[in-house]
């Protein structure tokens, strides 16, 4: 009877979106925002990825908004799993080729991870996804020696320092008589690496946070003794 | 009909396949990691419904390429949207897993019902109440009826 | 746009919705994961036909990669990592009773 009533349920919201969403215009949207920014984003903030400026650039208050989220559910979840126990005795080491293999990734994969961030205002990619693969890349020792520790005070260190150093940098855009995170020094070399001011920095400052945050969560979930 | 409306048509029912697949999977699953996983589809649906709501067929990637010219591009404002809302998500889930970890850690189960039942004995031990309460028959007093007949207003003024 | 695309894009939705309803229905855990990885695997494809690069990486490396990490290091300390159910677990129970009965 319940499952009926669920299925139903499901059906009928399913049915009732469909028939909202058919009423839509299939493929050319209204985007009056979206056009406006395509015409100026170049210019002003000299990011040849419109993703990228908007994410920093028109709407960077509100990427602050969600490394406050970020932050926020990190520290919960720390919170929420209490006292770390260590469980080096009982979990056995991983094998020669997991071992080397994982040390042998370490390196390629910071390499990866900080082409993906200083790129993030040419090529697609950034802060988020360049900061997801650093935290693998210090997450993986972890797997292949299930003993070996990261060093928790340093993880909190670098993730204090990049929030911030992006709130500073929005501070000294305030100084300077402009808006809260406005993009600043842009050169006229669009397209270059060093090209768009200030956006680059504040996309490294999201990356080690975001790196630095979820490899702290990783380990702790992984450290969290099972059985009460 | 040209194709491309066709494949608006299934990325659309795609994205709403999923919303309603994820939450079909939150009401009928009985064990609470079933249902983070059916949380995760939902959003994942979600996501494709906001990044659908930007999509020009005509338009390329936006991404400058080259200088001078300025070819249509999709919006990218839901993109940036989106962007931030998989990273959000990530950490909700992180954050729902390790609330998991916890009940199963005070609890000994998962089943959505037993767990119920465990809480609600626990609240009604501090609450010092007997736990057998049900729809039907509360324990407390019935709250009375509204009278028939009588305007709002009335009832407000003589309380 | 080109019918090729068109094709592609199919074959993904079906692959997705697929794999969201088998993720339901499977008994195994791992499984579960297993296919709650390849939805947003197919998703992040998606996005790449959507002409939404940026949205398709982060949707790769977090919605595929990072989040099947955390729901499966989650499920070895939800103690139901288990590759076959029951078999497994008779097996633990009889080697409990062996070692037992030769203390």
């Amino acid at each position: 009877m319940r499952n009926l009533t669920g299925l139903l349920f499901a059906g009928g919201l399913g049915f009732m979106l469909l028939s909202i969403a058919s009423g839509l215009d299939f493929g050319a949207p209204p985007m009056l925002v979206g056009e406006a920014i395509q015409s100026v984003a170049p210019q002003e903030t000299g990011a040849t990825n419109i993703v990228t400026s908007v994410v920093l650039g028109y709407r960077g208050i509100d990427t602050l908004g969600e490394l406050s989220i970020l932050f926020a559910a990190a520290a919960a979840a720390g919170l929420v799993l209490g006292r770390r126990h260590t469980t080096a005795g009982t979990l056995t080491e991983g094998g020669f080729v997991l071992r080397y293999g994982g040390a042998m990734l370490f390196p390629l994969l910071m390499t990866i991870g900080f082409y993906i961030i200083f790129h993030g205002h040419l090529t697609p990619g950034g802060g988020f996804q360049g900061g997801v693969i650093l935290a693998a890349a210090f997450f993986l020792p972890l797997l292949a020696r299930p003993g070996a520790r990261l060093h928790h005070g340093m993880l909190s260190m670098i993730e204090g320092f990049a929030g911030s150093s992006f709130i500073l940098i929005g501070l000294v855009a305030l100084a300077e008589g402009e808006a809260f995170l406005q993009p600043m020094l842009i050169q006229d070399t669009l397209g270059q690496l060093v090209s768009a001011g200030t956006l680059p920095l504040l996309y490294l400052a999201v990356g080690l946070k975001v790196g630095a945050e979820l490899a702290g969560l990783l380990s702790h979930l992984a450290q969290t003794e099972s059985e009460a | 009909m040209t194709p491309t409306i066709d494949l608006e048509l299934i990325l659309y029912i795609t994205a709403l396949g999923l919303i309603s697949i994820g939450l079909a999977g939150v009401v009928l699953s009985q064990h609470l990691f079933r249902m983070v996983l059916a949380l995760v589809i939902a959003e994942a649906g979600a996501n494709l419904m906001l990044v659908l709501a930007g999509y020009r067929w005509d338009a390329v990637a936006p991404i400058l390429t080259s200088l001078g010219e300025h070819p249509q591009m999709v919006d990218p404002v839901p993109q940036a949207m989106v962007l931030t809302a998989i990273v959000i998500g990530v950490g909700i889930q992180a954050l729902a897993v390790s609330i998991l970890i916890r009940i199963r850690q005070r609890f000994g189960t998962l089943d959505r019902h037993e767990v119920a039942a465990h809480m609600d004995a626990e609240i009604a031990q501090i609450a010092g109440t007997s736990r057998d309460m049900s729809q039907e028959s509360p324990l407390g007093e019935r709250p009375l009826p509204p009278l028939p007949g009588t305007p709002a207003a009335s009832r407000e003024g003589r309380s | 746009m080109t019918e090729i695309e068109l094709w592609i894009a199919a074959l993904l939705s079906l692959t997705v919705l697929s794999a969201a309803v088998l993720v339901l229905l499977v008994k195994n855990h791992i499984a579960a994961v297993a296919a709650a990885s390849v939805v947003s695997l197919g998703l992040a494809l998606l996005f790449v036909l959507m002409r939404a690069p940026d949205v398709a990486m982060t949707e790769a490396a977090i919605g595929a990669g990072l989040s099947s990490l955390i729901l499966a290091l989650a499920l070895r300390r939800l103690g139901l990592w288990q590759i076959d159910g029951v078999k497994s677990r008779q097996n633990l129970i009889k080697a409990i009773n062996g070692v037992e009965r030769d203390a």
